[in-house]
């Protein structure tokens, strides 16, 4: 009888130990956030959040240098978007952002070695011209998102060449034709935190002009018509925002009523406005560069690789933990004054109508 | 001393095979084969078989395998007929009903269509098992009890799957076939309308579930207690009082003051069962057919508590400052 028991003993340890290793270490730390009672708090895993310190940490800045003396514009050629800083600054900008972005090419993954630097030759240097103006965009016009830390190259590249974390427009996997195909319900999709959802929320809400809200706003009937479908596709997304930003429902929600906004933190309004900002990016910047780039870097549809959430997160609720890059890199923080060459204009207007071109395209697609 | 026990009894009750009792003309009905196994027995009754089939038993049959069997294939489909990936995803797949685009018109097959026929069959399969229930309970002489349970738990599929779809002319509205898909379609809905806590009828439908369970535990438990006391042979005890009864309704009533008695307990626990579901089938009917916002129509009725702002400058709707 106690051998028996001993044996129950023994495989209920390790049963329980098998169900357990995938937790993380406690003592969590929780912080509440809400009203008491709701569940609104912030947990932490210390061990977490060690690793979450240790990958966002800043590159060390390159020492300032004047604005004074001459700009770029004038003493280098087809200095569209950044035309208006010195000399100095032009060079340390151009410095840095090889350490972003191509710390392993080197100047030479714009800059073809022998041609001078303002060929437009390789499609990447016609990409960084649009991601430079892209950036300026966020810091200028979308406060409301970025707040006064902002964003800079470094926030999405870290070190690469194109940013880890980018979409494309989703395709059904592989299915036998002629019967169901799935848009959803697709195990290990990491756009929706591996969830039964559908697996690409971004084209719909991050690409296409649609409202993410579903939610009845009255109590009673009067014509809402959001679908089941639409909702399962904003649950979706939301599972995005969580995963992207390594947090849970309620950073945002009270999760009694989601769609209240006299429920929810104010970092809702932030994440609102993100979705507008994202939505600009992918259809004014991202996909105009779609002409330039090769098929490597485009998605099943021959699209160009696109922006959500996680690209500048990267798992922290706020991209690199908060850190003030653009402190150091003040260049990064305007658009280039409106007395620019008409070229860059022109440039613009292009791109804008491209942009229109290629919403409409998606939504075909999609 | 070894002693009877109803479940892991440590006493095989080992019998002759029992056919059960004669019911003249359906006996065709019934399959011939008995077969005894010992494992069977430590859990209820050692012996498998006769199973009662009949005509609606066999319609019952074909078209539920025919329903399982399609799903199972829609699913196979959708991962290109690779049974690895079928294993791997099983949890994931899924046979959804058509786009909210079809409304109640017929999709093609590979948009919902399959969805619907095995909605047909399966319903078919449901309410065929469900005559079958009231033809068994008549041809042993009960009373319907059983059936109008399972009929009650019909209520909430009809509901879920069929008639407010119907309401709410769309089949987008119900529910997809698949294991993950169906509660991820449970979280959606409730986020659709508003969280459906504030359902009243979600709510006596918990009250009710979590009710069955604790009658369940607190009805068992006092069996088996007093079981040493002829407490098993409960129908015994309900027209003859004996000791077993005595001592079970004593625990209750130096307990908490009332007991059921030992017939009522078994009416206690039917009608929370059964309450459960037709309560549950009462607030999915409600939902979007006469309430949009489960949340907003509870703070409208005071159910819901108001919090104070969470933040000094309340959050406003950024769509309605008229911001970009």
């Amino acid at each position: 009888m106690k051998i028996i028991n001993m044996k129950w003993f023994a495989s209920a340890a390790v049963l329980g130990a098998a169900l357990l290793s995938g937790c993380d270490i406690p003592p969590q730390e929780t912080v509440q956030r809400g009203y008491r009672g709701t569940g609104m708090e912030a947990v932490y895993s210390p061990e977490v959040l060690a690793d979450l310190v240790a990958a966002n940490q800043v590159p060390e800045a390159i020492p300032a240098v004047s604005s004074d003396g001459p700009k770029a514009g004038d003493i280098y050629q087809n200095v569209q978007v950044l035309g208006h800083l010195s000399v100095g600054e032009f060079t340390r900008l151009m410095a840095a952002i090889t350490e972003w972005v191509s710390p392993e090419q080197g100047c030479n993954y714009c800059h073809v070695a022998g041609e001078g630097f303002e060929t437009d030759t390789l499609y990447t240097k016609k990409v960084s011209r649009v991601m430079i103006a892209m950036t300026q965009n966020a810091n200028e016009n979308w406060g409301a998102h970025v707040g006064g830390a902002g964003v800079t190259c470094y926030t999405c590249h870290r070190g690469n060449n194109v940013p880890e974390y980018v979409w494309n427009i989703g395709v059904p996997p592989r299915h036998a034709s002629g019967m169901v195909h799935q848009m959803q319900n697709v195990a290990h999709q990491e756009s929706n935190a591996y969830a039964s959802l559908p697996f690409d929320p971004f084209t719909r809400y991050l690409l296409e002009d649609n409202a993410a809200r579903v939610a009845g706003d009255t109590a009673l009937p009067t014509g809402h018509e959001s679908t089941i479908e639409s909702t399962e596709y904003v649950y979706s997304l939301m599972m995005h925002y969580s995963d992207a930003l390594g947090v849970n429902c309620t950073h945002c929600h009270n999760s009694r009523a989601f769609a209240a906004w006299d429920q929810s933190n104010s970092e809702r309004v932030k994440a609102w406005h993100g979705q507008q900002m994202v939505k600009e990016m992918n259809n004014a910047y991202i996909n105009p560069t779609n002409q330039w780039l090769p098929a490597y870097r485009q998605g099943a549809l021959g699209d160009a690789q696109k922006v959500n959430c996680a690209t500048c997160h990267q798992g922290a609720y706020q991209p690199l933990l908060g850190a003030n890059m653009l402190a150091d890199y003040p260049n990064l923080s305007r658009l280039a004054p409106a007395e620019e060459p008409a070229a860059a204009m022109e440039e613009t207007t292009e791109m804008e109508s491209a942009s229109l071109d290629n919403g409409s395209t998606s939504g075909e697609a999609h | 001393m070894r002693e009877y026990q109803n479940i892991f009894t440590q006493v095989q009750v080992s019998a002759p095979d029992y056919p059960g009792v004669p019911i003249g003309d359906a006996e065709r009905n019934r399959t011939k084969g008995i077969v005894h196994n010992h494992l069977l027995g430590k859990l209820g009754d050692a012996q498998l078989g006769p199973i009662y089939l009949g005509t609606l038993g066999v319609f019952s049959l074909v078209t539920g395998l025919l329903a399982f069997l399609i799903i199972g294939m829609n699913m196979l489909a959708s991962v290109n007929w690779d049974p690895v990936q079928f294993v791997r995803q099983l949890f994931w797949l899924s046979l959804d009903p058509p786009g909210p685009e079809y409304g109640l018109s017929i999709p093609p097959l590979n948009d919902g269509g399959w969805w619907l026929i095995v909605g047909a069959l399966l319903t078919t399969s449901i309410m065929l098992w469900w005559a079958r229930t009231f033809q068994i309970s008549r041809n042993l002489g009960m009373s319907n009890y059983l059936a109008w349970a399972f009929g009650a738990a019909i209520s909430l599929y009809l509901v879920l799957g069929f008639i407010r779809p119907i309401l709410m002319g769309s089949w987008n509205e119900a529910v997809p076939f698949g294991i993950f898909p169906h509660l991820d379609w449970t979280a959606a809905f409730s986020l659709r309308y508003g969280n459906l806590f504030y359902n009243p009828f979600h709510m006596l439908s918990i009250a009710f579930l979590y009710g069955s369970a604790v009658l369940f535990a607190m009805h068992g438990a006092t069996i088996l207690a007093t079981s040493r006391y002829g407490a098993d042979r409960e129908i015994d005890q309900i027209t003859d009082r004996g000791t077993a009864a005595e001592r079970g309704a004593l625990f209750w009533r130096w307990c908490m003051g009332f007991n059921a008695s030992m017939e009522s307990i078994h009416r206690w626990a039917w009608w929370f069962a059964v309450l459960t579901v037709i309560t549950g089938a009462i607030g999915i009917l409600l939902t979007g057919t006469v309430v949009e916002n489960w949340y907003l129509w509870g703070m409208k009725h005071g159910i819901v508590p108001p919090y104070p702002p969470l933040e000094a400058m309340p959050v406003l709707d950024p769509m309605m400052e008229g911001a970009q």
